[in-house]
């Protein structure tokens, strides 16, 4: 199994480290073919606006809708509000992976960021995480198909829909990497069933 | 729940790797840095080619023309403060700004001494010429280092010149034995906890960009393959022909650092960049990297 890290802007390099981790391969893709070596995708953190720019003129916004038909995609913070179906702003241009409304930066500017302790279901089980939100999106609305995973308070957090899962906060910034265990378990799930 | 702390300062460092953040004077120019995919601006009364010529004391903006920026643009907003001026960063703390610069553009407030940044929930960034700079920097709290290189030059030596040093003298550190290190911490003037650390990591505990001097794409991908993670670009942009275009192309260029071909179309067509000085032509007194220590 190959995990892909998109790689155009954001901290990518620690979530390498942290498949790493988990010995598994991982890719920094930087090309849009580069997606037909790999069986899952994540969508690291950093600029939204940035990022959309960059995979407009790049191919990549078609590439990855393309990809995300048959092969689990993993976001965490900007990542995310490129998967929401409606991301609220018109500075960026979502691949509509995830029914769900969020708001950017909606736990407020950097002197508001933190690390927060959330109850989290990861691998069938519940469990506690240290969160790190950094100028974190809010999601402020889920559709039907979309299971909340954890929440912090009263909001989602953590959400799964089919093969995609998505995260406001960033698990590559923390200790503990059973988030990323789930997600390749998501992949590897999938590639059962491809094979069956 | 933890706010402020250095891990969560840091955090906000690490998301602006890759990118490029770009000096603006006005929320005009905010917005033109923005889509062009900047990663965040940084808000200034006058960019350092401007304060080079028209002269005079350089002090933290108008928080009026912060705000303004702030309601402009979605991405982090970032200001300076004068070295040592901790009364301009509580202010710009309490306008939430993303990211406080203590800069040797503006001109000094304090000469002995550099703002104690642990007192602070917001992140720090500062320039530093060589590694015990920087370790300094980093003891007092500093979330994120770039190269001091020469602001407003235009001229891309400076900034190779002090990337190089940080990184040379990394590497020395990571061959050191404990013994030798203490001995090296001690010609460096640097807290000797950091020179261990570094030692160790073979790297920055804090992200490491570059600064001073970025004028065109080339230049943006040598300081990414030369170790900087992210380029800030000051008069580079606005003092140029073209400035949209040319903050683009920057952009893109920093993706590709490493993709000649890409590199040589991105790079293609261009208006003209800004004119820059020699090294040579600015007076010894007028050399902005001198400021701090």
């Amino acid at each position: 199994m190959t995990v892909g890290i998109l790689a155009l802007q954001g901290n990518f390099s620690k979530h390498l480290e942290k498949l790493h981790a988990l010995d598994c391969t991982a890719l920094l893709v930087k090309y849009p073919e580069q997606l037909q070596e790999v069986d899952g995708l994540v969508l690291p953190g950093g600029e939204s606006t940035c990022i959309t720019l960059l995979m407009e003129k790049t191919g990549f916004h078609s590439a990855i809708s393309e990809f995300a038909k048959e092969k689990p995609v993993f976001g965490t913070c900007a990542g995310l509000i490129l998967m929401a179906s409606e991301p609220n702003d018109e500075r960026v241009n979502s691949l509509h992976l995830l029914d769900i409304s969020v708001n950017r930066n909606g736990y407020g500017r950097q002197v508001h960021s933190g690390i927060h302790e959330i109850e989290a279901l990861v691998n069938g089980r519940a469990s506690t995480h240290q969160a790190m939100f950094i100028r974190a999106p809010k999601i402020t609305k889920t559709g039907n198909n979309v299971s909340v995973l954890g929440k912090l308070n009263n909001d989602p957090v953590l959400v799964q829909q089919g093969h995609h899962l998505a995260a406001c906060f960033h698990p590559e910034m923390s200790v503990d990497i059973s988030i990323y265990s789930h997600f390749l378990e998501m992949i590897s799930s999938k590639n059962l069933a491809h094979a069956v | 729940m933890a706010k402020g702390t250095f891990e969560v300062k840091v955090g906000l460092a690490e998301m602006l790797k890759g990118g490029v953040i770009m000096d603006v004077m006005n929320p005009e120019q905010a917005q033109i840095a923005e889509d062009a995919g900047a990663v965040a601006v940084m808000a200034l009364e006058r960019i350092p080619a401007l304060i080079r010529e028209e002269g005079g004391i350089a002090r933290m903006s108008d928080p009026e023309m912060i705000k303004e920026i702030q309601e402009k643009v979605s991405i982090p907003v970032m200001a300076k403060v004068r070295i040592g001026h901790f009364a301009e960063a509580q202010i710009l703390e309490a306008l939430e700004v993303d990211f406080i610069d203590e800069s040797e553009v503006l001109t000094p407030a304090d000469e002995a001494n550099h703002i104690w940044k642990h007192d602070f929930k917001v992140p720090f960034v500062c320039g530093c010429r060589n590694l015990g700079e920087a370790l300094r920097r980093i003891g007092e709290g500093a979330a994120l280092i770039r190269t001091k290189g020469e602001a407003g030059s235009g001229n891309i030596v400076e900034a190779v010149r002090h990337m190089r040093m940080v990184t040379s003298s990394i590497k020395k550190l990571t061959t050191m034995g404990q013994d030798e290190l203490m001995a090296e911490a001690k010609d460096m003037g640097a807290p000797f906890s950091l020179v261990q650390q570094v030692g160790k990591l073979g790297k920055l505990p804090v992200p490491n960009f570059a600064a001073g001097g970025v004028a065109t794409p080339a230049d943006a991908s040598l300081m990414m393959q030369l170790g900087a993670e992210t380029v800030f670009v000051g008069s580079g942009i606005f003092m140029s022909e073209e400035p949209a275009q040319r903050a683009k192309a920057i952009v893109e260029a920093v993706t590709y650092a490493d993709d000649p071909g890409k590199l040589a179309d991105i790079s293609s067509g261009l208006k003209k960049a800004m004119k820059g000085l020699d090294i040579s032509e600015i007076p010894e007194d007028q050399m902005l990297q001198e400021r701090g220590w």
